[in-house]
């Protein structure tokens, strides 16, 4: 009885959070998943169970399977990107460099602004309009005389969603920097010492002493990145709207609700973003909890 | 720097600068280990100027009058310097920015309390089971809000009419402020549970026994022994929940009218309409940007614990 005295407030304290989490997560990703499964396809129907046959049909619709298409090329893009550029500035900052906290505030600003408001200076630079109208970093181009680096940018029907990636890039760069600039850190001085002393040259302490072990930092960074990048929503509205060019599974989701009034569809294709990112973020989950329990 | 494992804990401190090795051949790698650092300082720079080129463009079309808006002179500092597209886009905005105050300083308020008493449960006044929901809960925090998105607006709706049924106010929760901060409240829990959990298990146990055996209960220790020592993990909580309420979009657009709609989705609705000069577009970006940018200047160390803390919520 006193050990449930103990315990007992703890647990009413906390209760109402565990509560709305059950409901507002679970209960609502169930709620969704559900919503998924029946043929309510306009706002005032009730809908009956017809299975997983919005999950089937949605493959032969055009503008699904072109968003899927581009979140793939942006995905690629946008990880690889973002995991090299902040790789590189926290690889050139490691050892330490006059200036350091302003280089890091710099790189790393982007972060505190909205994709939102960082969108509308992207969609200038990558307005689309060549030579004598052009603005931008056309226009910039131009000016420099590398004319032929001028293009389409996120209009471009096949590597519109590369473009797409770079606003994004320059937004979290910043923030994989920093995460392995802690790793990089975290590599205790007397490894690298005890290597230089066994005759390593200082790429070769970079090869097998420093890249092993930030590998735990670069899986972080990639399923961070990776979820991110699959859920991608707030930057395409604002540098390029609904346009088809530029359809993301996020973007689908939002006309099905909206403009096509098609809860059951739109239910659906979340419950796709949903998945996506659960195979992603699950394993890792798992993972780093048995890490904390071994250490 | 998992999210589920460390706690937030500030940047690594710098360790002292190597120049090359000392010793008999130093002469030699002290002039290399100098090239390479002029190698390094050099591209860290050009970065530099990559970086802030968005920032300029922000700012140089921000000031120039639409006399100016030519594409020949997109790149140049503007001729003559006006005010003008500000004072447009804050009459524009000046709504949207009321709505996002009223949204996140009370939400980041609230989410704060939430949290710091979630985690000093969780970090000091366990009750069995309480390891298996806290991972449950921290699952919250990486879900993306698409999934909840279409049963909440149906939650919000059904909210409304029952508080227009006892209440006969109308439109209290869908469309409005308090169902949007009613969500970022809620799908907030998670980080900030986390943020003070982390936070509250690197306080001495034998403070928080030493009260018990004082007979304190578990409120008066929270209230006498761990809350006057609490002050790092709210600065963390409050500027990482404002922050993300104020650039939130997403939940904004799914759950708000136009009366209700925060900065984001009118300065959304300000540059999405082709009829709109660049440069008040430009000055509404920059308008709408200032609140988290002087965060993040003041207290950006904050802000990177926060981050940390948060790895896998973008």
């Amino acid at each position: 009885m006193t050990r449930v005295r103990r315990w007992l407030p703890g647990l009413l304290l906390v209760m109402p959070s565990l509560v709305a989490v059950g409901v507002f997560v679970y209960g609502m990703l169930g709620w969704n998943f559900r919503l998924a499964m029946t043929d309510r396809h306009d706002e005032v129907s009730e809908g009956s169970f017809v299975g997983l046959d919005n999950f089937f049909s949605l493959w032969s619709q055009k503008p699904w399977v072109i968003s899927v298409h581009h979140a793939i090329v942006f995905t690629a893009v946008f990880v690889l990107g973002a995991l090299a550029l902040g790789w590189l500035l926290a690889f050139l900052m490691e050892k330490g460099i006059r200036g350091e906290g302003t280089f890091r505030a710099v790189y790393l600003f982007p972060m505190a602004v909205s994709f939102v408001a960082t969108g509308v200076v992207w969609r200038w630079l990558m307005n689309s309009a060549r030579d004598e109208r052009a603005v931008g970093l056309n226009r910039l181009f131009d000016g420099l005389g590398l004319d032929a680096l001028q293009w389409g940018w996120f209009r471009d029907q096949d590597w519109g969603m590369a473009a797409m990636a770079i606003p994004a890039i320059w937004q979290i760069s910043g923030y994989v920097m920093a995460l392995f600039l802690a790793g990089f850190r975290g590599v205790p001085e007397e490894l690298r010492e005890a290597a230089r002393v066994d005759g390593c040259a200082e790429w070769q302490v970079y090869r097998h002493v420093v890249l092993p072990l930030l590998r735990p930092v670069t899986l972080s960074a990639l399923i961070i990145l990776g979820h991110i990048s699959l859920k991608v929503f707030d930057l395409i509205v604002a540098v390029s709207g609904k346009q088809i060019v530029t359809y993301v599974p996020a973007i689908s989701m939002w006309v099905a609700v909206f403009d096509s009034h098609d809860p059951a569809k739109g239910a659906a294709i979340a419950s796709y973003i949903v998945l996506a990112v659960s195979i992603f973020v699950v394993p890792y989950l798992v993972w780093s909890l048995r890490r904390e329990k071994r250490s | 720097m998992t999210a589920a494992t460390t706690p937030a804990t500030p940047a690594a401190p710098v360790p002292p600068v190597r120049d090359g090795r000392d010793g008999r051949d130093g002469g030699r790698a002290r002039t290399r280990a100098g090239w390479a650092r002029g190698v390094r300082l050099a591209l860290l720079l050009a970065f530099l100027v990559v970086f802030l080129i968005p920032i300029y463009v922000l700012l140089v079309t921000s000031f120039k009058p639409l006399t100016e808006a030519d594409p020949s002179r997109a790149w140049a500092l503007p001729e003559v310097w006006t005010f003008e597209p500000w004072r447009v886009a804050w009459e524009k905005l000046a709504p949207g920015i009321v709505n996002s105050v009223l949204l996140a300083v009370p939400g980041a308020l609230i989410s704060a309390a939430l949290g710091s008493m979630n985690g000093y449960v969780l970090a000091r006044w366990r009750f069995p089971g309480a390891d298996v929901l806290f991972t449950l809960l921290l699952f919250g925090m990486f879900i993306p809000y698409q999934g909840v998105m279409i049963p909440l607006v149906q939650l919000l709706v059904k909210l409304n009419e029952i508080t227009e049924a006892v209440t006969g106010a109308q439109g209290v929760f869908y469309g409005a402020i308090p169902g949007l901060l009613l969500a970022h409240v809620v799908y907030g829990i998670p980080i900030c549970t986390l943020i003070f959990r982390n936070y509250y298990v690197t306080v001495p146990e034998e403070l928080i026994e030493a009260a018990r055996v004082d007979g304190a209960g578990m409120l008066r220790t929270y209230r006498s022994v761990v809350l006057p020592v609490s002050g790092p993990a709210f600065a963390v909580v409050v500027i990482w929940q404002f922050t993300s309420m104020w650039n939130d979009f997403l939940f904004a657009v799914f759950l708000t009218g136009p009366q209700s709609w925060p900065t984001t989705v009118m300065l959304n609705n300000i540059a999405g309409a082709q009829t709109v000069p660049y440069s008040q577009q430009m000055a509404a970006a920059l308008l709408a940007s200032i609140p988290t940018m002087v965060v993040y200047v003041l207290l950006g160390r904050f802000f990177m614990r926060g981050l940390m803390a948060g790895a896998l919520k973008g």
